[in-house]
């Protein structure tokens, strides 16, 4: 069925290749540069073209997504990736992760949390339905999970809207939600009768069902 | 680890496209002083060394053993999770689940590959990708099936999907038989793939 079988690999390493370690710091370091958040880069690797990133590894979507980001903030140019080495000048970064400061860094990592002055909108055990939508930009609600009827199981708090916060708006933190779907809600005939599904919604893709 | 192991060995022209294509990025960002190449290292010995399942098998083996330390991790799992020292990078904010004789949890994340860093460390392969991606929330117990795990038929399967900051770590059941262990040998039984809900806690031989 559609991609085909999981295919766990035992005793997998925890890296494949040499460049995997350094495709993974140079993320991190180059994020830790403060000039793009989560929500921007999550979504720099999800605009990947299709055929790009289903045929592309983890950290192979990493680093494409991390050039992109790089020259959007005016750090990188397409001279410089072509020629392997800095040829033009760069925009000054606000800071630049030292080695002593990472084990401080990774520690403390990037909470989202943030207050919500509204009071939440939906409470425990109400009936909500999400929205139908197919916005242009990021979204972190699933197709699978648009236009259904499901139960808020928990009230998390207010926290970062990353539809919002991706493109530059701003935080615009709302209250977030666990919601929980039956199984046949979501995948209707011959769905498991035993499975339960839930997504993490932001307030503002419910509705009262 | 240090940095000199072998960002400048000489066979460039051996290297696969991205391996050239991650060193050219490195490179570039070095020479404009935008990155320090020995934070990189710092970065990978973190996930290498010190950040890894072994932390969610100490948070489950004391869940077990203790459960005063099992209601707290039900009620503020960030908080006791931070209790054990673990806190941090993709882990800013936990839910512990439990599983139980009715019912089996089990993690994804369908969008991209959200995965608690602060308590697994870095995510195996098949979890960023797109089958178990696609497949957890449709088909969990055939997903199951490939890991060697057979639930009853009458257990109920919740699966988590990782849409937003919240991190789940799963607290598997506990095996028969090892009232007598001590944490540190109940941590041995906890497999990284028992913290995502694609695995069962070992048996003791």
């Amino acid at each position: 069925m559609g991609f085909g079988p999981v295919a766990p690999e035992r005793d997998e390493p925890i890296f494949h290749a040499e460049w995997e370690k350094r495709a993974l710091g140079v993320t991190l370091a180059a994020g830790a540069m403060g000039h793009w958040n989560i929500d921007e880069s999550r979504h720099a690797r999800e605009s990947l073209h299709p055929a790009d990133y289903y045929s592309s590894s983890y950290y192979e979507i990493w680093i494409k997504a991390l050039e992109m980001l790089l020259k959007r903030h005016g750090f990188v140019s397409d001279a410089d990736l072509a020629a392997g080495r800095a040829v033009d000048p760069a925009v000054t970064p606000k800071r630049v992760l030292k080695a002593a400061e990472v084990p401080a860094v990774l520690a403390r990592g990037g909470p989202c949390d943030r207050p919500v002055a509204a009071p939440a909108r939906f409470k425990s055990g109400q009936r909500v339905r999400t929205k139908n939508f197919h916005p242009p930009g990021h979204t972190r609600l699933p197709r699978y999970a648009r236009g259904r009827q499901g139960t808020v199981e928990a009230a998390r708090g207010g926290f970062v809207f990353p539809d919002s916060n991706a493109h530059g708006p701003g935080e615009a933190p709302q209250w977030v939600y666990t919601v929980v779907f039956d199984g046949r809600e979501i995948w209707g005939e011959g769905a498991d009768p035993t499975l339960t599904v839930s997504v993490e919604a932001w307030e503002s893709y419910l509705e009262p069902a | 680890m240090t940095h000199d192991h072998d960002h400048d060995h000489h066979h460039d022209n051996e290297l696969d496209p991205m391996a050239a294509r991650v060193r050219a990025l490195e490179t570039i960002l070095t020479q404009k002083g935008l990155i320090d190449p020995a934070a990189l290292d710092a970065i990978v010995d973190t996930y290498e060394t010190k950040v890894g399942p072994r932390n969610g098998a100490r948070v489950v083996a004391k869940a077990w053993s203790d459960s005063a330390y099992a209601d707290w991790l039900g009620r503020d799992a960030t908080a006791a999770i931070a209790s054990l020292g673990f806190t941090g990078r993709q882990g800013e904010h936990m839910q512990a689940v439990f599983n139980t004789p009715d019912q089996h949890n089990m993690v994804v994340c369908t969008l991209c590959s959200c995965y608690p860093w602060s308590v697994l460390g870095l995510p195996p392969v098949w979890y960023k990708a797109p089958p178990y991606r696609s497949r957890a929330v449709i088909d969990p117990r055939g997903v199951l099936e490939e890991f060697g795990v057979a639930l009853p038929a009458e257990t109920r399967i919740r699966v988590w999907d990782s849409t937003a900051e919240l991190r789940y770590l799963v607290v598997p059941m506990r095996p028969a038989g090892t009232e007598k262990l001590d944490e540190a040998a109940l941590a041995d039984l906890v497999s990284r793939d028992s913290m995502i809900g694609t695995g069962l806690a070992r048996v003791p031989a």
